[in-house]
């Protein structure tokens, strides 16, 4: 069963609605006691990351969170929001994330930009990949996923970025650690690029130790 | 090659999908979710979804824009009657990405400011309706473009990108349904004062009309509704969206 964290706002719906065409059973909540029973858990989001952190510490979602994916090992796979929160902090407002990969997220920096671009960061965008099974079996390459944000990861070390985009300049996209990865884009969002990417992971054995 | 996003507009009225000419003249489409899986099959970009009757009824269908949000699996925008920043939660809580204002950004600004603090500014799309005055001066309309708000249309841009709106749909009401082409100088006077993307919207017949929108309007976002829910101008209902290698030959490729 995959444990789908309902934290506020979030496309928690459409998640498992993609879930469902692959034949694979979710439960969406925001009750510790019932995500508790996951083997794996996806952290969805949007919204304001301090206002997220907040509340989740408040419902003790978030002491339950850290202890499935740090103590038990359960696989959680983080998207937008949901991804920048599993690293140290956020320029957008000053809560402190799991800090489970050592990564902070900035804006996107406005002064290198290029005439038109603009923030948020919203559209499709192709998406380069490294051979990370995460991204096996795509329709063509390089795949392209949906974005939305004005925050993106940095301060990454090369080995933990799974994938890359451009806009203005290049950021990291996605980010892996051992069972706990993070993306930017929303596969829940990107037509069969998504659904291959979320069945790829669904799929895939982590190793936590 | 830079991917700009082409968006299917459909509209919900009391008695279902509608397509309308200038705001006005309904035609009866059909099933709005049998639509969506159209577009899911076609792998549109994002869909925008406004109930054009909504604020007049004072209510909003959620059931019906929680069947659309599930089906897609495609970012979609709602907007229609949203006046709260509790209903804008309540929406995004269903699984839509993005709620669009258009009544609430002139009428109660500080409801607007309110659901981008809350929501973050990606989430909120500003929707501005555009008539033109017997002068031919451009000005922001509302409610259904029935009433004008005395606002230029880029005064009401500016102004909504201060409340914190991530996004705006600028739509020339004259030309909506007409496949007369997009109105590209409104396009360019409002994207070049505003910092966030513009979606250029009313008139698209052909995906040509696309390209001077982008080049030349400096718009970030295309978007449509009769030449996605019509086989052409005057002719029958056929839900379609072009296949990714007619928009990279007729647009991607010429911007």
């Amino acid at each position: 069963m995959i444990g789908i964290v309902e934290c506020g706002v979030g496309n928690a719906g459409s998640i498992q609605s993609l879930l469902s065409t692959l034949g694979l059973k979710s439960v969406r909540s925001s009750d510790p006691k019932v995500l508790r029973s996951a083997s794996r858990l996806i952290l969805p989001g949007v919204g304001n990351f301090s206002h997220v952190v907040t509340k989740m510490r408040e419902s003790g979602l978030w002491d339950e969170l850290d202890r499935m994916v740090m103590g038990s090992g359960v696989p959680i796979l983080g998207i937008c929001l949901g991804a920048q929160l599993l690293g140290l902090c956020s320029a957008e407002g000053g809560a402190q994330g799991f800090g489970w990969i050592d990564m902070t997220t900035v804006a996107f920096d406005r002064g290198r930009l290029g005439h038109g671009e603009k923030v948020p960061h919203m559209g499709w965008a192709n998406t380069r990949c490294s051979d990370h099974p995460l991204f096996r079996g795509f329709s063509e390459y390089p795949p392209r996923f949906y974005y939305v944000h004005s925050y993106h990861f940095s301060g990454l070390s090369p080995g933990t970025i799974i994938c890359e985009c451009d806009h203005g300049y290049t950021f990291p996209a996605g980010v892996a650690r051992k069972h706990i990865v993070g993306v930017q884009f929303h596969p829940e969002k990107s037509h069969s690029f998504g659904r291959q990417f979320l069945k790829n992971w669904a799929s895939m054995e982590f190793q936590h130790r | 090659m830079r991917r700009v996003r082409v968006i299917p507009v459909l509209l919900l009225s009391n008695d279902g999908m509608v397509k309308t000419t200038s705001f006005r003249d309904r035609r009866y489409l059909g099933d709005p979710i049998n639509a969506v899986k159209i577009f899911n099959d076609r792998e549109a970009d994002e869909l925008v979804i406004l109930d054009i009757d909504a604020t007049e009824r004072g209510s909003i269908d959620f059931s019906l824009v929680e069947d659309i949000a599930s089906e897609a699996f495609m970012p979609v925008a709602y907007g229609g009657g949203i006046d709260s920043v509790d209903t804008c939660g309540r929406l995004l809580s269903l699984g839509i990405e993005k709620v669009v204002v258009n009544t609430a950004a002139v009428e109660h600004p500080d409801v607007l400011q309110a659901m981008a603090q809350r929501f973050g500014s990606q989430a909120i799309m500003v929707s501005i309706d555009v008539k033109y005055s017997l002068l031919g001066r451009p000005h922001a309309a509302v409610r259904g473009g029935r009433r004008s708000t005395g606002m230029s249309p880029w005064d009401l841009a500016q102004r909504s990108e201060t409340l914190g709106a991530g996004e705006i749909l600028l739509t020339n009401v004259s030309r909506e349904g007409q496949f007369s082409g997009l109105d590209i100088s409104l396009t360019a006077d409002v994207s070049s004062r505003v910092g966030i993307p513009v979606i250029a919207h009313g008139g698209a017949g052909c995906i040509a009309d696309f390209v001077p929108a982008v080049v030349k309007g400096g718009a970030s976002a295309v978007a449509a509704g009769s030449m996605f829910v019509f086989a052409g101008k005057g002719e029958g209902v056929l839900i379609n969206y072009p296949a990714q290698s007619e928009l990279k030959s007729h647009f991607w490729g010429k911007l």
